[in-house]
């Protein structure tokens, strides 16, 4: 046991003081923060120079008067000029485009947007709803129909969603637990393919290093996989906290000192809506008070160290089978699809229907529980012996897996120079 | 008080369908030198892997010390592999401090150690460099300073001094020699035999996975021993003086000492001939210079026994 304490200690040193590990560490980040400010930036940047509209309103009823312009778009109606005339003119000016509504044959029966880029959805839903209201007003009024009865008619009733016990919860409830599901999900699979794969580099490193030999003879093969792979999480768990508190910290001294606030998107932040959010925000802290939290944290840890051990040794085997990391190819493509099968059952499947047979056969087998059960728990409704089920299939497997990685690992290490097939490491099981 | 360091005795390994050892038995003495000596391929490897517990035997078993092979006897073997290698990124004071860690070896005692052999190797300055700014040479000294920091009782060296540049492999052999004087018991596993010849006092010859012959050095020169000679005469005339010597002596020429006017020959006795009887003959054709038996090297034994074997 000492000696397994030594070897978690070196190969967690020999990680957190590799440089490219402290660049890493600290420079993602400040790249990841460094992004978010510069698309915020380009944002405000952008809607700074408007685009310019014109607006051909040959109708008489006053459409363009429905356009005003705002920090985005700069509206410029037209008066007194032909199709062409206007068409050339705004060539001429370089405007974004070009709005023509007409009524020639009586009744509003052409609504044309000129321009030489296409422009977007947002735009073009705008403009057809604005003019089709107002044209279904005078239609109505037309029709001698009072607009005040309609108004007073219509029905605006919103569903109130409550649970069982009587907490209410707001609209965005499902989305939260598919947020956090899908975070917790996500942020596994991103452990196991970068710890992984490290894991599998300070194999070969060793191995090429022909440094092996001396540590096989010193200890046995398992505590050194056991060492390596226990080292190696430890060091990307120091990672992943320094990544949170730096996270944490960055976003709160942006929002301190630069006044960007990273969290509310400004186009929302409308006054009038202020008093709703505050409402809403309420119901969103229910929401997360009411996520099943306990069994979340226990579980992620049970399922991220389950899952992480798991693929770990998987990824031991491989470095220990092959002489370099360019022959890994043909080993890692099996790894990396169940991962990805796991992240579509859970992105699809448990968030059309958590408890749907799919959902269920793949949160119990060992290869994508951990990641399709983590995106289950936060739905809730799953029984404890659901859970205990998986986990043991999980652990269970993890014995067997680590068993035979350690065999292939045994002999693979102690092999040069050979190209390794898969009939190869079936032979080795044997041995 | 245990005669024999180490016994191996019917030890097989199987890879596949490809034998790696078959009914392999060593016996290796308290303090001496033994020779594991073969080609490539041999087994040599296996067998010391199997000694050092790296992978297991099919059959067969290994005492050590008079003890049956458990996992406390890794700190009583020291082995340095024929692949050298260390943590490149890793300073050399530390990683010499976690190898002897790792085979029982407390840190400060480790400490200690270390700072002798880094002084006495010259080696005082390399405590925080890497490994990988170090020279060749200077990454032989630290291997080899891993190999012996604990003290072991048995030193495996599997092709010793291959990749050693002379100098360093003449320092290397003197501590060897020395340990050996203070009772460490060496095997050196080699297929250039004449690395080791000088420094072995037993040897095991291996082929094909087979000891084909062991024993002390000097028992297997003489049962080698093949009545050869080699012989120097200072004579007028070379070419009449050996036409005088007799067919049956199966007389053949060589340019043993390369002088002039001297005549060098190798002659084989045959059973009916006494060395005595041949001196007096050959001092009767001048001035004998230089006469001695000639012993096979262990190459010699070696290709011999093996094409005996077929």
């Amino acid at each position: 046991m000492d000696k397994l304490w030594l070897i978690i200690k070196r190969e967690y040193l020999n990680k957190v003081r590799n440089r490219t590990f402290i660049v890493m560490t600290f420079v993602s980040p400040l790249i990841f923060v460094g992004v978010a400010l510069l698309i915020a930036w380009l944002t405000s940047l952008n809607s700074d120079t408007a685009r310019k509209v014109a607006i051909l309103d040959t109708t008489g009823q006053h459409y363009d008067e429905l356009f005003i312009s705002d920090g985005s778009i700069e509206y410029i109606p037209l008066i007194g000029v032909g199709l062409d005339a206007a068409k050339k003119a705004t060539q001429v000016a370089s405007y974004y485009g070009l709005l023509y509504i007409s009524n020639e044959n009586g009744a509003l029966d052409i609504m044309t947007f000129y321009s030489n880029d296409s422009p977007s959805m947002g735009l073009v839903r705008e403009v057809e709803s604005k003019i089709n209201k107002k044209s279904t007003d005078e239609n109505l009024l037309t029709a001698g129909i009072d607009l005040e009865v309609i108004k007073n008619a219509k029905a605006s009733k919103e569903l109130s969603l409550e649970n069982f016990t009587g907490i209410s919860t707001s609209k965005q409830s499902g989305f939260i637990k598919i947020a956090a599901g899908g975070a917790a999900g996500y942020l596994l699979m991103m452990f196991i393919i970068i710890y992984g794969n490290m894991v599998m580099r300070s194999v070969i490193e060793e191995k090429s290093n022909r440094i092996i030999e001396i540590i096989v003879s010193s200890v046995k093969p398992i505590y050194l996989m056991m060492g390596k792979i226990t080292g190696t999480s430890l060091a990307g768990i120091t990672q992943f906290a320094i990544w949170v508190i730096l996270g944490a910290m960055l976003v709160t001294a942006s929002t301190v000192f630069l006044g960007i606030d990273a969290f509310t998107n400004p186009a929302n932040a409308d006054v009038v809506n202020q008093a709703q959010d505050v409402n809403q925000m309420q119901a969103i802290a229910n929401d997360i008070a009411q996520l099943p939290l306990g069994t979340l944290v226990t579980c992620f840890f049970l399922f991220f160290i389950g899952g992480y051990f798991l693929y770990a040794s998987i990824y031991t085997a491989i470095g220990a089978a092959v002489d370099s990391e360019t022959d890994t190819q043909q080993f890692m493509f099996p790894v990396i699809i169940p991962l990805i099968l796991a992240i579509y059952v859970g992105f699809f499947s448990v968030m059309e229907n958590p408890d749907g047979t799919v959902a269920v056969i793949f949160s119990y087998i060992p290869l994508t529980s951990p990641i399709v059960m983590l995106m289950r728990i936060p739905f809730g409704g799953i029984a404890w012996w659901e859970i205990a089920i998986s986990l043991l299939l999980l652990y269970a497997s993890i014995f067997f897996v680590a068993w035979l990685a350690s065999k292939i690992y045994r002999i693979g290490i102690l092999m040069y120079g050979k190209k390794t097939t898969w009939k190869e490491l079936y032979k080795w099981l044997k041995y | 008080m245990n005669t024999h360091t180490l016994v191996a005795s019917n030890i097989s390994k199987v890879y596949g369908n490809y034998t790696a050892l078959d009914d392999v038995s060593i016996t290796v003495p308290v303090g001496s030198v033994y020779g594991l000596l073969g080609p490539n391929g041999a087994g040599k490897t296996s067998l010391i892997r199997i000694i050092n517990q790296i992978t297991m035997p099919d059959q067969g078993q290994v005492l050590l010390n008079g003890e049956l092979l458990s996992q406390h006897h890794i700190s009583d073997i020291g082995y340095m592999p024929e692949e050298r290698g260390l943590y490149k990124s890793m300073k050399v004071g530390e990683q010499c401090i976690y190898l002897a860690q790792l085979k029982g070896l407390s840190k400060e005692e480790a400490k200690k150690r270390l700072n002798y052999w880094f002084e006495k190797l010259g080696m005082q300055g390399w405590w925080n460099k890497k490994l990988q700014e170090l020279s060749k040479g200077m990454a032989q000294k630290v291997q080899f300073i891993v190999t012996v920091l604990h003290e072991p009782k048995l030193l495996i060296f599997d092709e010793p001094f291959s990749g050693f540049d002379p100098v360093n492999a003449n320092l290397i052999k003197e501590e060897i020699l020395a340990l050996r004087d203070a009772g460490t018991t060496i095997i050196f596993s080699t297929h250039r035999m004449e690395s080791v010849e000088e420094m072995c006092d037993h040897i095991a010859l291996i082929d094909k996975g087979k000891v084909v012959l062991n024993g002390r050095l000097n028992d297997v020169k003489e049962q080698f021993r093949s009545r050869s000679y080699a012989v120097s005469i200072i004579t007028g005339n070379q070419q009449e003086t050996f036409n005088k010597l007799p067919k049956e002596l199966r007389p053949q020429r060589t340019e043993l000492r390369g002088l002039e006017r001297t005549l060098d020959v190798h002659l084989q006795l045959p059973l009916t001939w006494t060395v005595p009887q041949v001196l007096q003959l050959l001092t009767g054709l001048g001035e004998l210079t230089y006469f001695s038996e000639l012993i096979p090297s262990v190459n010699d034994i070696f290709i011999k026994t093996v094409a005996a074997h077929g």
